[in-house]
């Protein structure tokens, strides 16, 4: 192919099936596959980075709300989604291995796990949202029948989570230093925006894993009619990128929004 | 085919390693290290995030092309953090970010 450098519309007829014409021949083309999927997953760095810069902020402003807002999450499922996104990034990554080797049925075998996980993840956070709406933990009036409310007997009370080192509880509102006492309506309207966050954030996350599946079933179909080989995977390794992306998104999101109140209410002032 | 391809048992190391991460990071969430919790967890988190993209998504196998975009994108994110940090922390103390009171209610 060195020879015919800058006849490059027309390949050989030797050349592979998946060569497009403006490359000069499949690893060149697979390399620029990469570069552009890593120029938009830097894109999407960005997109969630505007809502961690929120967090952050709103964070430092409001630790001690974060941290009783935190205690509210279901801290095990949020544990177990973790371990269920890093096996399916597992998963991922074999079946990338799996193309690489041309073995078609155990690429499909490895897609087919990581849609089950990926499955998995979203139905177990389903069951967290449906928590939060039948504890009136909805951030706003999305639902008129179940307005958000927060600090009231029975649940979500930051008092109902006891100090795990058995030192009396402060009461979160002297961690601040506020020169007047303000009562409950105010770390209410602050517990309001961590959930406001949490909605964000996992919302988000949760439509890059339902976009995420939908090409994982693609990329089957396509591994099924034997369209991968040594050669020409690309699909397969870019897939793997954006899969791989999300989790990461998933493993900055579980100890920033589940663990910040874990060890305890008076942990709030940092 | 120049293309690197990653042995499955390094897969299977990472996996262990973000496996054991994930219990370490929620293990050291409860016990209170004051404000020392928030830079272990960010820096396990940080950790895993690495592992993921030089051994999952092959990063420390790909062209330096691709090596100057990642890094590049990361330092753009530090400079949405950095520079936004220095402006609010540098604001007087009673001021509320956006809307909701910081502690005083004064907005």
């Amino acid at each position: 192919m060195a020879e015919a450098v800058h006849s490059t519309t027309e390949h050989p007829a030797s050349a592979h099936a998946a060569l497009q014409h403006h490359f000069e021949n499949m690893e060149q083309q697979r390399e620029a596959g990469t570069l552009g999927m890593w120029i938009f997953l830097v894109t999407e760095i960005m997109f969630f980075g505007g809502m961690f810069m929120a967090y952050i902020l709103y964070r430092s402003y409001n630790a001690d709300a974060f941290a009783a807002a935190s205690n509210a999450l279901n801290v095990k499922m949020g544990f177990a989604n973790t371990i269920v996104l890093i096996c399916s990034s597992l998963t991922m990554a074999l079946a990338v291995y799996y193309s690489q080797v041309g073995k078609r049925m155990m690429i499909v075998v490895m897609l087919i796990l990581t849609m089950i996980l990926g499955t998995t993840f979203l139905v177990v956070k389903a069951f967290e949202y449906y928590d939060k709406y039948e504890k009136n933990e909805i951030p706003g009036r999305l639902f008129p029948s179940r307005p958000f409310k927060w600090g009231e007997a029975g649940h979500g009370s930051p008092a109902k989570e006891p100090a795990r080192d058995g030192s009396t509880e402060r009461n979160p509102q002297s961690v601040q230093t506020g020169q007047e006492q303000k009562p409950d309506t105010n770390l209410a309207s602050r517990v309001e925006m961590f959930f406001f966050i949490y909605f964000a954030m996992t919302g988000l996350h949760a439509l890059h894993m339902v976009i995420g599946l939908g090409m994982l079933i693609v990329l089957t179909i396509m591994a099924w009619r034997n369209r991968f080989s040594p050669e020409y995977h690309s699909p397969v390794e870019l897939g793997g990128l954006y899969w791989h992306f999300v989790d990461i998104v998933w493993i900055f999101l579980f100890p920033l929004l589940y663990l910040l109140g874990a060890h305890g209410v008076s942990g709030g002032g940092h | 085919m120049s293309e690197h391809i990653v042995s499955k048992t390094i897969y299977f190391l990472i996996f262990g390693a973000l496996m054991v991460l994930t219990v370490v990071t929620y293990w050291v969430a409860l016990y209170d290290f004051g404000a020392m919790n928030v830079v272990i967890a960010l820096a396990v988190a940080v950790t895993k995030a690495v592992l993921v993209v030089l051994y999952f998504m092959h990063v420390r196998y790909s062209t330096r092309l691709t090596k100057i975009v990642v890094i590049a994108g990361f330092f753009w994110l530090s400079i949405l953090v950095v520079l936004t940090l220095s402006d609010y922390f540098t604001r007087p103390a009673t001021s509320g970010v956006g809307g909701v009171p910081a502690s005083t209610g004064t907005r």
